[in-house]
């Protein structure tokens, strides 16, 4: 099986732009009678819906920021009665007020429609095992592709997150052949392997479907050869839908969205002006088809680029980069900004240090000071003083040439950086500004 | 003729070292050198115990980065210039010394002294050519 839905996800692009504008229209004019929040905007603006006239007038549209659904905590952009909905869904809320979102029946139906789409494109079918080892509750992950899994009928293994010994086991029990977690979950997965005694060639285990954090080529390339799989990236934001807002296809060059759905667009974050294709800016998403919680030009605060040719796998839905850092988690050190992904890549690109790693800031002095911590593996230890020197030299060396900012590096016992059965806390910083 | 180094990684942090040997202790591993050789970060911490192969499986299992190393153990005369005389014979050679440390001395006419040095095989050699004594490794396991 190669799609899952092929008249949607090949569509030649003039007709999925109707079928786009179609429902775009439909969206807006929803939620300016239902939602008084994007009524009261649009009038700010001085816009009613009939003035999207194309696809290009998106652009007249207000964004829609975290912020305002915190402003709206929890349910003030709702655009049904809560009668309709019949699932709620939040974010961790770490950061403020956690956000809340909610679906009806068609929205559960678009859902597992999509993350259908997304597992099929990773090689699974109704034969597969899917091993779900994201979190299952308010967060999205787990139920998004638990929902998706069924919907191909493939037999789901519910497990949820943590237990990494009994997943293990329950893999090579189980008979698991598609893994679903976070990619820093994998990577620890594999490494509980190691220490368990239990090989690779024991697994059936034929491809993950992994995301909820950014992760860079290296670590996938980690990931496929320690665990003899095909990692494919996916994509989702809770405020959007969940997982399954993108995927990989067998080609894993970027990740297409399922843009009859979601609408994407590339936006310089410091203006809001639209980019143009293959440009670096904040990723933002309008809605569609959604029903219980519709958003209008929502700004994910992930950076990427999109590129509309056409795949070799066939599909014509746009493909989205790899994130390659967030707005928020973006680090500005001495007003360079620095992704911990950029910092990920040099590390694995030197071969000999496993991808362990904390980034430290702080200022000292009145200037910043970026400290990576990197766990010494035993292929980089070495007996002499010099010898492990030359390897911290050398590591800042390369850091400092992809960044353009002097760094200080710091080797650690292995085991001493925090291992995360969710996202790894990548960055710590301890700058009081 | 080569000894047996273990060499562990150790962050510079208070404990670490009661840690390994706490560990060793407890496998009933008697260690008769150590040194360490430290920078503001981290410290390498070199051993030579009675039985190197178990020392360096249990230090893993404990999470520990280890490596053994092959050095030299040589003992010279316990007197001025006893030591000055053995490193002078491999500097007329070429030979590097990466580093060097003392054993808790158990023989009362000579000093005993790890050697690690570039050119390990030459090394041997030359110091056999001198007639300086080299200690077999089961003789220097058992201090």
């Amino acid at each position: 099986m190669k799609y899952w839905d092929e008249h949607m996800e090949c569509m030649d692009r003039d007709t999925l732009q109707e079928i786009q504008y179609k429902r775009l229209l439909e969206t807006v004019k929803r939620v300016y009678i239902s939602v008084p929040y994007y009524r009261k905007k649009m009038q700010e603006n001085g816009i009613i819906p009939e003035d999207i006239k194309s696809l290009a007038d998106i652009k007249k549209l207000p964004f829609t920021t975290k912020q305002d659904l915190r402003d709206n905590y929890p349910y003030g952009l709702f655009a049904v009665p809560m009668s309709e909905i019949v699932r709620i869904h939040a974010s961790s809320g770490t950061t403020g007020k956690p956000t809340v979102v909610g679906y009806t029946k068609h929205d559960i139906g678009i859902w597992s429609e999509v993350m259908a789409r997304t597992l099929v494109a990773a090689g699974a079918d109704k034969h597969s095992f899917v091993q779900i080892a994201y979190g299952y509750g308010l967060f999205t992950g787990g139920l998004g592709v638990h929902y998706g899994a069924e919907r191909i009928g493939a037999s789901v293994i519910p497990i949820s997150s943590g237990n990494t010994k009994r997943q293990i086991q329950i893999m090579v029990d189980f008979g698991t052949t598609v893994l679903a977690c976070t990619p820093s979950y994998a990577l620890y997965l594999a490494e509980t392997m190691e220490e368990m005694g239990i090989d690779k060639s024991q697994l059936k285990l034929k491809s993950g479907v992994f995301g909820a954090e950014p992760w860079s080529e290296n670590m996938r390339k980690e990931i496929e050869s320690k665990l003899n799989i095909k990692a494919y990236d996916i994509y989702g934001l809770s405020e959007i839908i969940g997982p399954g807002v993108s995927f990989e296809c067998e080609y894993q060059c970027g990740m297409h969205i399922n843009e009859d759905h979601f609408l994407p667009e590339i936006i310089n974050p410091e203006t809001g002006e639209v980019l143009g294709e293959g440009e670096y800016g904040e990723l933002v998403f309008t809605t569609i088809t959604k029903e219980g919680l519709p958003l209008i030009r929502y700004r994910t605060r992930d950076i990427t680029a999109l590129h509309y040719d056409r795949c070799k796998c066939g599909r014509t839905l746009v493909r989205m980069e790899k994130v390659i850092g967030r707005t928020d988690d973006m680090i500005i050190i001495r007003g360079v900004n620095v992704f911990p992904s950029q910092i990920e890549s040099v590390l694995l690109e030197m071969g000999e240090v496993e991808p362990h790693y904390q980034l430290i800031v702080d200022r000292v002095n009145n200037l910043d000071v970026l400290e990576v911590l990197v766990e010494v593996s035993e292929r980089m230890f070495s007996d002499e003083v010099k010898k492990l020197e030359q390897l911290e030299r050398k590591i800042s060396k390369a850091i400092e040439e992809t960044l353009g900012i002097s760094v200080k590096v710091r080797l650690v016992e292995p085991k001493t950086i925090e291992r995360s059965e969710g996202k790894a806390k990548r960055v710590i910083d301890k700058r009081k500004i | 003729m080569f000894v047996k180094q273990i060499s562990v990684f150790l962050e510079n942090k208070s404990g670490r070292l009661a840690e390994v040997t706490g560990i060793l202790g407890k496998h009933n591993i008697d260690i008769s050198a150590l040194s360490i050789a430290d920078t503001t970060d981290f410290g390498i911490l070199r051993l030579i115990v009675n039985k190197p192969d178990l020392a360096l499986q249990v230090l893993k299992e404990n999470g520990f980065t280890v490596s053994a190393t092959d050095v030299i153990a040589i003992a010279v005369e316990d007197k001025p210039g006893g030591l000055a005389k053995v490193l002078e014979i491999l500097y007329k050679k070429d030979i590097g010394i990466e580093y060097m440390y003392a054993f808790v001395g158990k023989l009362s006419d000579q000093a005993l002294v790890i050697l690690k040095v570039e050119k390990a095989e030459d090394a041997i050699k030359i110091l056999k050519e001198n007639n300086v004594k080299i200690l077999p490794a089961e003789e220097v396991y058992a201090l």
